[in-house]
């Protein structure tokens, strides 16, 4: 029976020609992350085991989450894995000041190839799924078992096959794409399953497109997200220095997929994720009565330098509305730097809004960010669950670059069309 | 006999356990803070040997294993779901908490029922309704997870 893309790749590192859907597997693995919250405690796991690391260039650590620290307790937890990245001579670790936001740093540090498997202590590992590779998030005591062995079990995964058709509109983002996939599927329409991306539409959406999409795979419940390899996928990797031996992984002719879903690019409409579901989705322009109080430009779904772009193509010469506080939070150093020499900041800057170092900060309701009671964000983040950015009784609107900023110039969610005409 | 505590459907990581907390490192005063956000009444009120049983997609969102990890130090005996969402339910596993995946017949299940877990005929008894829910046996390469203490121990043990 034919394998789909994620069923190819587990084989082949489980050093299987074939594998069925439900089959348990030890698959190896090709890069181990964490980052300061869920690095710490799996480093204590993998001290328990008692061995030494399986491969010092293969475990990727970032201070992100509540880095640069935000409190004592936040310090220490970056000292211990710093600590560790020192005793154990490992090569990615990634100190404040060249720090970024794991999923974009990641793969922009050429970390990441097609057909190669990534397992991270975070749920948005499943962002490399962009480059063809199969990525998903584990917890500590997985992570840690993993930096010892160096691989780790795997169920294999049905999958759904997402067609892409039709012509992107220059208002349509990947984080209208996933949005609205994750609106007709449900929080746990994917759940234990793969979502496979297919067709003419794939050539349409950029890289940063692309990872903003398997990045929220896990919001549908997913076990990881895929796309194809293509001209736009070589160059990107040509870009990040990724020299090594890859193979594109494709699925095979007569792979069974759970069932098939078409998402027509040409008909898609800026979407807002309402509270307190990712799959509470809007179209934008009907958000005209909710008035907001902050806007969130960044994290590992959208702070990479495209959906700058996007937020300064709205900005520029414009200003943010005087009741709203406009956060813009550029996911790497590079990106920040880019930023800077073409002149974003400026316009961020002009514009009203706040520039901050790459941090995940407001996304989790770490800091740089938080809402009091009863205040409304439109953020550019993954999750809008309750409590998920400061208080539990605030609200957190999900959006692509474009429909924040627009919002952000109008004072309540605003589709960017109003804006940009 | 366990307490039931109900909750619905995609009870995520988020009011699990709040993230502005997971900068304490200390798991005893982590779990002070389990399900705040969804149950203020839960923390202070839960007995070591109750049960959570709960809907669709339980523990969804992020990879925080602190998440099983406040309830197990709550002492709560194992989690019956709906679905759950695979992290979490890979970390439950991985710490050796018990958790039992039966769709739509927790719905049976309700606030204050009194449930019998019997793990090796996996069934659950609904002793005030006089209820048995079947489940399946957990596969055998978890349950030998299980068997060596959790994954860590697992690991350590294939090395020797």
């Amino acid at each position: 029976m034919g394998m789909t893309r994620t069923q190819k790749i587990l084989a082949r590192h489980a050093g299987r020609p074939e594998v069925e859907e439900g089959e348990l597997l030890v698959s190896q693995v090709d890069l181990t992350l964490a980052n300061d919250i869920t690095g710490p405690p799996a480093i204590d796991e993998f001290d328990k085991i008692g061995r030494p690391v399986f491969n010092k260039d293969k475990i990727a650590l970032v201070p992100d989450h509540f880095s640069p620290p935000k409190d004592i307790k936040s310090a220490t937890l970056c000292k211990h894995m710093r600590d560790f990245a020192r005793k154990h001579n490992i090569t990615n670790y990634f100190e404040v000041g060249r720090m970024g936001i794991e999923h974009a740093l990641v793969p922009d540090s050429g970390l990441v190839a097609p057909g190669e498997l990534v397992i991270g202590a975070d749920s948005h590992t499943c962002t490399y799924g962009a480059v063809n590779a199969f990525s998903t998030g584990v917890g500590q005591t997985d992570l840690g078992a993993a930096m010892a062995s160096g691989q780790t079990w795997f169920k294999v995964p049905k999958a759904i096959k997402v067609v892409l058709t039709g012509k992107k509109p220059d208002y349509i983002s990947g984080k209208d794409v996933i949005l609205t996939l994750i609106g007709m599927i449900g929080v746990d329409g994917a759940l234990y399953q793969s979502l496979e991306f297919f067709g003419e539409g794939v050539g349409e959406l950029s890289m940063a497109d692309r990872f903003t999409i398997c990045n929220m795979a896990i919001e549908a419940g997913g076990k990881n997200g895929i796309f194809p390899v293509d001209d736009k996928t070589r160059e990107y990797l040509k870009e990040r220095g990724v020299t090594r031996h890859w193979e594109a992984v494709e699925a095979d002719e007569d792979a069974v997929y759970d069932r098939t879903l078409t998402i027509e690019l040409d008909k898609l409409v800026p979407v807002v994720a309402y509270p307190h579901l990712p799959e509470n989705t809007h179209p934008a322009a009907e958000g005209k009565d909710i008035a907001i109080d902050q806007v969130v430009i960044g994290s590992c779904t959208n702070g990479r330098y495209e959906d700058l772009v996007s937020a300064a193509r709205i900005l520029k010469g414009r200003k943010v509305d005087p009741r709203v506080r406009c956060i813009i939070i550029p996911a790497t150093q590079e990106i920040y730097k880019r930023a800077m020499d073409n002149g974003l900041l400026n316009i961020f800057i002009d514009a009203g809004a706040a520039v901050s170092t790459p941090t995940c900060g407001p996304c989790l309701g770490g800091y740089m960010g938080i809402l009091a009671a009863g205040e409304r964000c439109v953020s550019t983040t993954n999750r809008n669950f309750r409590g998920r950015m400061g208080h539990v009784d605030s609200e957190v609107y999900l959006a692509s670059p474009l429909t924040a900023a627009a919002s952000a110039v109008t004072g309540h969610i605003t589709d960017p069309r109003e804006v940009l005409k | 006999m366990s307490k039931v505590w109900r909750y619905g459907d995609h009870v995520d990581t988020d009011v699990i356990i709040p993230a502005r907390y997971l900068n304490i490192s200390d798991f005893k005063e982590l779990s002070e803070h389990a399900m705040e956000d969804i149950d203020t009444t839960f923390g202070p009120n839960v007995q070591p040997g109750d049960i959570i049983v709960a809907g669709r997609n339980f523990g969804c969102g992020s990879s925080r294993e602190h998440a099983p990890i406040v309830i197990q130090q709550k002492g709560v005996a194992c989690i019956i779901a709906e679905s759950f969402a695979r992290i979490f339910y890979r970390n439950a596993i991985n710490i050796g908490l018990p958790v039992l995946e039966i769709g739509e017949e927790a719905k049976k299940i309700q606030a204050g029922d009194q449930v019998d877990v019997d793990f090796d005929k996996g069934e659950i008894h609904v002793v005030n309704k006089g209820l048995t829910i079947k489940t399946h046996p957990l596969p055998a390469f978890v349950r030998k997870i299980a068997e060596a203490g959790g994954l860590v121990n697992y690991v350590k043990g294939a090395q020797d």
